[in-house]
Protein backbone atom coordinates (compact mmCIF):
# COMPACT_ATOMS: atom_id res chain seq x y z
CA UNK A 1 0.00 0.00 0.00
CA UNK A 2 1.22 3.61 -1.02
CA UNK A 3 1.98 5.31 1.79
CA UNK A 4 0.69 8.54 0.12
CA UNK A 5 -1.80 8.80 -2.63
CA UNK A 6 -2.79 11.67 -4.10
CA UNK A 7 -5.45 11.85 -6.80
CA UNK A 8 -6.56 14.69 -9.80
CA UNK A 9 -5.61 17.67 -7.20
CA UNK A 10 -6.91 21.05 -8.85
CA UNK A 11 -6.53 24.13 -7.02
CA UNK A 12 -6.77 27.92 -8.08
CA UNK A 13 -5.74 31.31 -6.60
CA UNK A 14 -8.18 34.12 -7.67
CA UNK A 15 -9.27 32.49 -10.46
CA UNK A 16 -5.91 31.08 -11.67
CA UNK A 17 -5.40 27.24 -12.35
CA UNK A 18 -2.02 26.34 -10.39
CA UNK A 19 -2.75 22.69 -10.40
CA UNK A 20 -4.62 21.23 -13.29
CA UNK A 21 -5.20 17.76 -11.93
CA UNK A 22 -2.15 15.97 -10.17
CA UNK A 23 -1.99 12.61 -9.57
CA UNK A 24 1.06 11.04 -7.70
CA UNK A 25 1.59 8.14 -5.63
CA UNK A 26 4.84 6.76 -2.90
CA UNK A 27 5.58 3.72 -1.91
CA UNK A 28 7.32 3.66 1.50
CA UNK A 29 11.02 4.04 1.62
CA UNK A 30 10.70 5.79 -1.80
CA UNK A 31 12.06 9.15 -2.91
CA UNK A 32 9.82 11.24 -5.09
CA UNK A 33 11.54 14.07 -6.54
CA UNK A 34 9.15 17.10 -8.75
CA UNK A 35 11.22 18.89 -10.65
CA UNK A 36 10.16 21.69 -12.76
CA UNK A 37 10.42 25.78 -13.61
CA UNK A 38 9.76 28.45 -11.06
CA UNK A 39 5.52 28.89 -10.80
CA UNK A 40 5.08 25.32 -12.01
CA UNK A 41 2.93 24.62 -9.20
CA UNK A 42 5.46 22.17 -7.16
CA UNK A 43 5.33 24.18 -4.17
CA UNK A 44 1.76 24.63 -4.02
CA UNK A 45 1.23 20.69 -4.38
CA UNK A 46 3.42 19.92 -1.08
CA UNK A 47 1.57 22.80 0.52
CA UNK A 48 -1.73 21.06 -0.46
CA UNK A 49 -0.31 17.75 0.96
CA UNK A 50 0.52 19.19 4.50
CA UNK A 51 -2.56 20.69 5.01
CA UNK A 52 -1.21 24.66 4.66
CA UNK A 53 -3.20 25.31 1.59
CA UNK A 54 -7.10 23.56 1.08
CA UNK A 55 -7.28 21.55 -2.23
CA UNK A 56 -9.98 22.74 -4.60
CA UNK A 57 -11.36 19.06 -5.56
CA UNK A 58 -9.40 15.43 -5.84
CA UNK A 59 -7.93 12.93 -3.61
CA UNK A 60 -5.19 12.48 -0.71
CA UNK A 61 -4.79 9.54 1.00
CA UNK A 62 -2.16 9.34 3.96
CA UNK A 63 -1.21 5.77 5.24
CA UNK A 64 -4.80 4.91 4.54
CA UNK A 65 -6.18 7.97 6.13
CA UNK A 66 -7.86 9.81 3.85
CA UNK A 67 -7.34 13.30 4.20
CA UNK A 68 -10.12 14.88 1.68
CA UNK A 69 -12.22 13.65 -1.66
CA UNK A 70 -14.32 15.10 -3.83
CA UNK A 71 -17.87 15.40 -2.99
CA UNK A 72 -21.33 14.56 -4.48
CA UNK A 73 -20.89 18.60 -5.47
CA UNK A 74 -17.65 18.32 -6.94
CA UNK A 75 -16.02 20.62 -4.14
CA UNK A 76 -13.68 19.21 -1.58
CA UNK A 77 -14.87 17.12 0.90
CA UNK A 78 -12.19 17.60 4.16
CA UNK A 79 -12.16 14.48 6.45
CA UNK A 80 -12.64 15.66 10.66
CA UNK A 81 -10.46 17.46 11.77
CA UNK A 82 -9.09 14.52 13.96
CA UNK A 83 -8.31 12.33 11.06
CA UNK A 84 -6.72 15.84 9.52
CA UNK A 85 -4.23 16.61 12.50
CA UNK A 86 -3.06 12.62 12.86
CA UNK A 87 -2.66 12.59 9.23
CA UNK A 88 -0.46 16.06 9.82
CA UNK A 89 1.48 14.21 12.28
CA UNK A 90 2.27 12.27 10.08
CA UNK A 91 3.97 14.04 7.93
CA UNK A 92 7.37 16.52 8.00
CA UNK A 93 8.16 19.29 6.15
CA UNK A 94 11.42 21.31 5.83
CA UNK A 95 11.05 24.57 4.22
CA UNK A 96 12.78 26.64 1.73
CA UNK A 97 13.63 29.71 4.27
CA UNK A 98 14.24 27.39 7.25
CA UNK A 99 11.24 29.07 9.61
CA UNK A 100 13.27 27.85 12.68
CA UNK A 101 11.75 29.73 15.53
CA UNK A 102 14.40 32.41 16.80
CA UNK A 103 13.30 32.68 20.11
CA UNK A 104 14.24 28.93 21.11
CA UNK A 105 17.72 27.84 20.96
CA UNK A 106 18.06 24.95 18.68
CA UNK A 107 17.52 22.13 21.75
CA UNK A 108 14.48 23.49 22.29
CA UNK A 109 13.72 24.08 18.51
CA UNK A 110 13.91 20.51 17.89
CA UNK A 111 11.82 19.55 21.67
CA UNK A 112 8.84 22.11 21.43
CA UNK A 113 7.00 19.89 19.32
CA UNK A 114 7.40 15.99 20.87
CA UNK A 115 6.74 17.65 24.40
CA UNK A 116 4.10 19.76 23.64
CA UNK A 117 2.22 18.03 20.49
CA UNK A 118 3.10 14.61 21.23
CA UNK A 119 3.32 15.00 24.93
CA UNK A 120 6.76 13.14 25.32
CA UNK A 121 8.62 13.45 28.55
CA UNK A 122 11.12 16.68 28.32
CA UNK A 123 14.24 14.69 28.95
CA UNK A 124 13.37 12.07 26.42
CA UNK A 125 12.55 14.53 23.58
CA UNK A 126 16.17 15.97 24.64
CA UNK A 127 17.70 12.85 24.79
CA UNK A 128 16.63 12.09 21.51
CA UNK A 129 17.34 16.23 19.88
CA UNK A 130 20.49 15.31 21.03
CA UNK A 131 20.98 12.36 19.02
CA UNK A 132 18.96 14.02 15.68
CA UNK A 133 22.17 16.71 16.31
CA UNK A 134 24.52 14.30 16.77
CA UNK A 135 23.61 12.73 13.11
CA UNK A 136 23.48 16.24 11.81
CA UNK A 137 27.44 17.21 12.68
CA UNK A 138 25.73 19.81 15.06
CA UNK A 139 25.92 18.54 19.01
CA UNK A 140 28.33 21.84 19.82
CA UNK A 141 25.44 23.93 18.69
CA UNK A 142 22.35 23.08 21.23
CA UNK A 143 22.86 26.17 22.96
CA UNK A 144 22.74 28.11 19.77
CA UNK A 145 20.12 30.27 18.81
CA UNK A 146 19.10 29.81 14.93
CA UNK A 147 20.31 33.47 13.93
CA UNK A 148 24.12 32.31 14.86
CA UNK A 149 24.26 29.93 12.50
CA UNK A 150 24.59 29.48 9.11
CA UNK A 151 22.28 28.93 6.90
CA UNK A 152 23.44 25.10 5.85
CA UNK A 153 23.17 24.79 9.84
CA UNK A 154 19.71 26.26 10.49
CA UNK A 155 18.44 23.69 7.69
CA UNK A 156 20.15 20.88 9.24
CA UNK A 157 18.34 21.73 12.29
CA UNK A 158 15.30 22.10 10.65
CA UNK A 159 15.37 18.53 9.03
CA UNK A 160 16.22 17.42 12.61
CA UNK A 161 12.93 19.54 14.36
CA UNK A 162 10.97 17.62 11.60
CA UNK A 163 12.51 13.90 12.37
CA UNK A 164 11.83 14.81 16.07
CA UNK A 165 8.16 14.17 15.45
CA UNK A 166 9.31 10.83 14.03
CA UNK A 167 6.96 10.91 10.91
CA UNK A 168 6.27 8.70 7.62
CA UNK A 169 7.02 11.12 5.34
CA UNK A 170 9.17 13.85 4.93
CA UNK A 171 8.79 16.44 2.16
CA UNK A 172 11.34 19.11 1.35
CA UNK A 173 10.12 22.23 -0.44
CA UNK A 174 13.01 23.31 -2.42
CA UNK A 175 15.60 22.69 0.70
CA UNK A 176 18.84 24.27 -0.89
CA UNK A 177 17.01 27.10 -2.79
CA UNK A 178 18.11 29.47 -0.05
CA UNK A 179 21.71 28.39 0.56
CA UNK A 180 24.72 28.69 -1.49
CA UNK A 181 26.49 26.17 -3.47
CA UNK A 182 28.44 24.86 -0.74
CA UNK A 183 26.01 24.62 1.71
CA UNK A 184 23.70 22.75 -0.71
CA UNK A 185 26.06 20.53 -0.66
CA UNK A 186 25.73 20.22 2.98
CA UNK A 187 22.31 19.51 2.93
CA UNK A 188 21.78 17.14 -0.35
CA UNK A 189 24.39 15.10 1.24
CA UNK A 190 22.23 14.65 4.55
CA UNK A 191 19.28 14.11 2.43
CA UNK A 192 20.98 11.55 0.46
CA UNK A 193 21.96 9.70 3.89
CA UNK A 194 18.01 9.82 4.76
CA UNK A 195 17.51 7.93 1.42
CA UNK A 196 19.41 5.70 2.08
CA UNK A 197 18.36 5.11 5.86
CA UNK A 198 15.19 3.93 3.67
CA UNK A 199 12.91 7.49 4.88
CA UNK A 200 9.75 8.48 2.67
CA UNK A 201 10.69 11.41 1.00
CA UNK A 202 8.61 13.86 -1.20
CA UNK A 203 11.81 16.48 -2.32
CA UNK A 204 10.89 19.31 -4.30
CA UNK A 205 13.96 20.67 -6.47
CA UNK A 206 15.96 21.88 -8.55
CA UNK A 207 18.71 20.13 -8.21
CA UNK A 208 18.85 18.39 -10.59
CA UNK A 209 21.97 15.41 -10.02
CA UNK A 210 20.40 14.95 -7.06
CA UNK A 211 16.99 14.27 -8.45
CA UNK A 212 18.88 12.11 -10.85
CA UNK A 213 20.99 9.70 -8.43
CA UNK A 214 18.84 9.75 -5.35
CA UNK A 215 15.29 9.56 -6.57
CA UNK A 216 13.44 6.39 -6.95
CA UNK A 217 10.67 8.11 -8.77
CA UNK A 218 10.98 11.73 -10.70
CA UNK A 219 7.89 13.91 -11.50
CA UNK A 220 8.46 16.91 -14.03
CA UNK A 221 5.75 19.69 -13.70
CA UNK A 222 4.82 22.64 -16.03
CA UNK A 223 2.17 24.57 -15.81
CA UNK A 224 -0.26 23.26 -13.03
CA UNK A 225 -0.05 19.57 -14.41
CA UNK A 226 2.21 16.69 -14.41
CA UNK A 227 4.33 16.60 -17.04
CA UNK A 228 6.66 13.38 -17.15
CA UNK A 229 6.78 10.69 -14.33
CA UNK A 230 9.29 8.11 -14.64
CA UNK A 231 11.96 6.94 -12.71
CA UNK A 232 15.16 8.74 -13.13
CA UNK A 233 16.61 7.11 -16.03
CA UNK A 234 12.71 7.24 -17.68
CA UNK A 235 12.71 11.00 -17.09
CA UNK A 236 16.07 11.91 -17.51
CA UNK A 237 17.95 10.37 -20.63
CA UNK A 238 14.25 9.25 -22.52
CA UNK A 239 11.66 11.94 -21.57
CA UNK A 240 9.17 11.96 -24.08
CA UNK A 241 7.88 15.11 -23.99
CA UNK A 242 9.08 18.29 -25.97
CA UNK A 243 8.74 20.68 -22.84
CA UNK A 244 11.03 18.13 -20.47
CA UNK A 245 13.87 17.84 -23.06
CA UNK A 246 13.70 21.53 -23.19
CA UNK A 247 13.75 22.01 -19.61
CA UNK A 248 16.45 19.17 -19.13
CA UNK A 249 18.70 20.51 -21.84
CA UNK A 250 20.72 22.71 -19.97
CA UNK A 251 21.11 20.45 -17.38
CA UNK A 252 22.09 17.39 -19.91
CA UNK A 253 24.64 19.56 -21.51
CA UNK A 254 28.45 17.53 -20.84
CA UNK B 1 4.00 77.95 51.99
CA UNK B 2 5.02 74.90 53.46
CA UNK B 3 7.65 72.83 51.39
CA UNK B 4 6.68 69.92 53.28
CA UNK B 5 3.30 69.70 53.25
CA UNK B 6 3.60 70.45 49.49
CA UNK B 7 5.98 67.65 49.08
CA UNK B 8 3.86 64.89 50.89
CA UNK B 9 0.45 66.01 49.15
CA UNK B 10 2.13 65.84 46.03
CA UNK B 11 3.93 62.33 46.42
CA UNK B 12 0.44 61.26 47.76
CA UNK B 13 -1.32 62.18 45.14
CA UNK B 14 1.19 60.63 43.22
CA UNK B 15 0.36 56.89 44.53
CA UNK B 16 -3.20 57.70 42.70
CA UNK B 17 -1.31 58.64 39.84
CA UNK B 18 0.65 55.35 39.68
CA UNK B 19 -2.70 53.70 40.30
CA UNK B 20 -4.29 54.30 37.12
CA UNK B 21 -1.19 53.77 35.25
CA UNK B 22 -1.16 50.20 36.64
CA UNK B 23 -4.78 49.29 36.62
CA UNK B 24 -5.27 50.71 33.33
CA UNK B 25 -2.14 48.26 31.96
CA UNK B 26 -3.05 45.85 34.13
CA UNK B 27 -6.22 45.34 31.86
CA UNK B 28 -5.86 47.17 28.47
CA UNK B 29 -3.03 45.17 27.60
CA UNK B 30 -4.53 41.81 28.00
CA UNK B 31 -7.95 43.32 26.20
CA UNK B 32 -5.98 45.33 23.59
CA UNK B 33 -4.39 41.72 22.89
CA UNK B 34 -8.29 40.21 22.55
CA UNK B 35 -8.87 43.49 20.11
CA UNK B 36 -5.96 42.68 17.92
CA UNK B 37 -7.78 39.09 17.71
CA UNK B 38 -11.12 40.58 16.73
CA UNK B 39 -9.55 42.92 14.85
CA UNK B 40 -8.02 40.21 13.00
CA UNK B 41 -11.31 37.90 12.94
CA UNK B 42 -12.45 35.85 9.75
CA UNK B 43 -16.03 37.04 10.70
CA UNK B 44 -16.91 40.36 9.79
CA UNK B 45 -19.63 40.04 13.01
CA UNK B 46 -16.48 40.33 15.39
CA UNK B 47 -14.47 42.34 12.99
CA UNK B 48 -16.63 45.44 12.29
CA UNK B 49 -17.47 46.07 15.95
CA UNK B 50 -14.21 45.82 17.14
CA UNK B 51 -12.82 48.37 14.29
CA UNK B 52 -15.58 50.85 15.31
CA UNK B 53 -14.28 50.51 18.51
CA UNK B 54 -11.09 51.09 17.98
CA UNK B 55 -12.05 54.04 15.53
CA UNK B 56 -13.99 55.55 18.58
CA UNK B 57 -11.57 55.57 20.83
CA UNK B 58 -8.42 56.50 18.72
CA UNK B 59 -10.94 59.29 17.06
CA UNK B 60 -12.19 60.87 19.84
CA UNK B 61 -10.20 63.33 23.00
CA UNK B 62 -9.46 60.77 25.73
CA UNK B 63 -10.52 63.76 27.83
CA UNK B 64 -14.15 63.81 26.31
CA UNK B 65 -14.18 60.65 26.80
CA UNK B 66 -13.53 60.25 30.60
CA UNK B 67 -16.03 63.35 30.50
CA UNK B 68 -18.59 60.89 28.80
CA UNK B 69 -17.99 58.35 31.29
CA UNK B 70 -18.20 59.90 34.35
CA UNK B 71 -21.11 62.47 33.76
CA UNK B 72 -22.98 60.83 30.41
CA UNK B 73 -23.09 57.50 31.67
CA UNK B 74 -26.15 58.31 34.24
CA UNK B 75 -28.09 59.87 31.84
CA UNK B 76 -27.77 57.03 29.22
CA UNK B 77 -27.30 54.01 31.09
CA UNK B 78 -28.45 54.80 34.62
CA UNK B 79 -24.81 53.91 35.47
CA UNK B 80 -22.95 56.96 38.06
CA UNK B 81 -19.20 55.51 38.19
CA UNK B 82 -17.73 57.11 41.07
CA UNK B 83 -14.21 59.75 40.10
CA UNK B 84 -11.57 57.34 40.13
CA UNK B 85 -13.55 53.88 38.71
CA UNK B 86 -14.74 56.31 35.95
CA UNK B 87 -11.04 57.57 35.04
CA UNK B 88 -9.99 53.83 35.31
CA UNK B 89 -13.11 52.49 32.37
CA UNK B 90 -11.80 55.42 30.26
CA UNK B 91 -8.26 54.99 30.50
CA UNK B 92 -8.19 51.08 30.13
CA UNK B 93 -11.05 51.58 27.00
CA UNK B 94 -9.00 53.74 25.21
CA UNK B 95 -5.65 52.70 25.73
CA UNK B 96 -6.49 49.18 24.81
CA UNK B 97 -7.78 50.76 21.39
CA UNK B 98 -4.50 51.66 21.23
CA UNK B 99 -2.53 48.38 22.29
CA UNK B 100 -5.09 46.41 20.08
CA UNK B 101 -3.26 48.40 16.95
CA UNK B 102 -0.12 47.99 18.21
CA UNK B 103 0.00 43.70 18.98
CA UNK B 104 -1.73 43.65 15.54
CA UNK B 105 1.19 45.26 13.85
CA UNK B 106 3.48 43.37 16.02
CA UNK B 107 1.57 39.88 14.72
CA UNK B 108 0.99 40.70 11.42
CA UNK B 109 4.66 41.10 11.53
CA UNK B 110 5.81 37.67 12.29
CA UNK B 111 7.10 35.72 9.28
CA UNK B 112 4.10 33.79 7.81
CA UNK B 113 6.18 31.14 7.63
CA UNK B 114 6.41 30.80 11.81
CA UNK B 115 3.04 30.04 11.72
CA UNK B 116 3.07 27.13 8.72
CA UNK B 117 6.36 25.83 10.89
CA UNK B 118 3.81 25.60 14.18
CA UNK B 119 1.03 24.28 11.93
CA UNK B 120 3.00 21.73 10.67
CA UNK B 121 4.80 20.05 13.63
CA UNK B 122 1.11 20.43 14.90
CA UNK B 123 0.83 22.84 17.40
CA UNK B 124 -2.98 23.98 18.21
CA UNK B 125 -3.40 27.46 17.48
CA UNK B 126 -3.26 28.43 21.07
CA UNK B 127 -0.03 26.48 21.46
CA UNK B 128 1.15 28.62 18.28
CA UNK B 129 0.12 31.40 19.76
CA UNK B 130 1.37 31.81 22.80
CA UNK B 131 4.68 29.68 22.55
CA UNK B 132 5.71 30.58 19.20
CA UNK B 133 4.20 34.05 17.85
CA UNK B 134 3.85 35.82 21.04
CA UNK B 135 7.17 36.16 22.49
CA UNK B 136 8.31 37.23 18.89
CA UNK B 137 5.63 40.06 18.73
CA UNK B 138 6.59 41.02 22.70
CA UNK B 139 10.28 41.83 21.35
CA UNK B 140 8.93 43.56 18.20
CA UNK B 141 6.57 45.59 19.80
CA UNK B 142 8.75 47.26 22.59
CA UNK B 143 9.74 50.18 21.21
CA UNK B 144 6.02 51.49 20.36
CA UNK B 145 4.50 50.61 23.76
CA UNK B 146 7.39 52.35 25.43
CA UNK B 147 6.17 55.62 23.69
CA UNK B 148 2.31 54.16 24.82
CA UNK B 149 3.58 53.32 28.56
CA UNK B 150 5.40 57.37 28.62
CA UNK B 151 2.31 59.05 27.28
CA UNK B 152 0.02 57.01 29.30
CA UNK B 153 2.20 58.25 32.62
CA UNK B 154 1.39 61.98 31.32
CA UNK B 155 -2.16 61.35 30.55
CA UNK B 156 -3.08 59.99 34.09
CA UNK B 157 -2.97 64.29 34.80
CA UNK B 158 -6.19 64.10 32.11
CA UNK B 159 -8.43 62.47 35.36
CA UNK B 160 -8.23 66.04 36.48
CA UNK B 161 -11.32 67.00 34.69
CA UNK B 162 -13.55 65.10 36.35
CA UNK B 163 -12.03 65.79 39.67
CA UNK B 164 -9.64 62.86 40.55
CA UNK B 165 -6.65 63.58 43.07
CA UNK B 166 -3.99 63.12 41.65
CA UNK B 167 -0.60 64.67 40.93
CA UNK B 168 -1.97 67.37 38.49
CA UNK B 169 -4.83 67.85 40.51
CA UNK B 170 -3.23 68.54 43.91
CA UNK B 171 -0.30 70.54 41.97
CA UNK B 172 -2.90 73.17 40.36
CA UNK B 173 -4.73 73.28 43.47
CA UNK B 174 -1.52 74.16 45.53
CA UNK B 175 -0.61 76.66 42.56
CA UNK B 176 -3.95 78.55 42.86
CA UNK B 177 -4.42 78.91 46.44
CA UNK B 178 -0.30 79.45 47.11
CA UNK B 179 0.19 81.86 44.34
CA UNK B 180 3.30 80.41 43.10
CA UNK B 181 4.60 78.38 40.14
CA UNK B 182 6.74 75.90 41.86
CA UNK B 183 4.73 73.36 42.61
CA UNK B 184 4.19 73.12 38.79
CA UNK B 185 8.29 72.67 38.37
CA UNK B 186 7.88 69.60 41.51
CA UNK B 187 5.28 67.94 39.62
CA UNK B 188 7.53 68.21 36.32
CA UNK B 189 9.78 66.45 38.12
CA UNK B 190 7.76 63.83 39.13
CA UNK B 191 6.54 63.17 35.88
CA UNK B 192 9.77 63.03 34.64
CA UNK B 193 11.32 60.57 37.33
CA UNK B 194 8.50 58.05 36.41
CA UNK B 195 8.98 58.17 32.89
CA UNK B 196 12.47 57.81 33.20
CA UNK B 197 11.79 54.35 35.50
CA UNK B 198 9.24 53.48 32.61
CA UNK B 199 12.14 54.32 30.39
CA UNK B 200 14.44 51.87 31.79
CA UNK B 201 12.81 49.34 32.02
CA UNK B 202 11.74 49.18 28.89
CA UNK B 203 15.72 49.03 28.22
CA UNK B 204 16.19 46.13 30.37
CA UNK B 205 13.12 44.43 28.32
CA UNK B 206 14.92 45.22 24.79
CA UNK B 207 18.26 43.76 26.36
CA UNK B 208 16.52 40.72 27.82
CA UNK B 209 14.86 39.70 24.19
CA UNK B 210 18.09 40.61 22.47
CA UNK B 211 19.81 37.44 22.98
CA UNK B 212 18.33 36.40 19.36
CA UNK B 213 17.47 37.57 15.64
Amino acid sequence: MPILTAKGIHKSFGGEEVLKGISLSVEKGEVLAVIGPSGSGKSTLLRCITQLETVDNGEITVCGDTLVTTGPDGSASYSSRAVCSRIALRMGLVFQNFNLFPHFSVLRNITEAPVCVLGKPKGEAEAKARSLLAKMDLSDKENAYPCQLSGGQQQRVSIARALAMDPDILLFDEPTSALDPELTGEILNVMRSLASEHMTMVVVTHEMAFARDVADQVIFMADGSIVEQGTPEQVFVHAQNERTRAFLARFNQP
Amino acid sequence: MSYTVLLLQMLDASLMTLRIFFVTLIFSLPLGLLAAAGRMSRFRAIRIPVSIYILLMRGTPLMLQLLFIFYGFKPIFGIQFNRVPAAEVAFILNYAAYFAEIFRGGIAGVPRGQREAAKVLGFTRGQTFFRILLPQVIKSILPPMSNEFITLVKDTSLAEVIGVVELLKVTSDWVSSAVSMVPFAIAGVFYLIMNAVVTRCFGAAEKHYSYYR
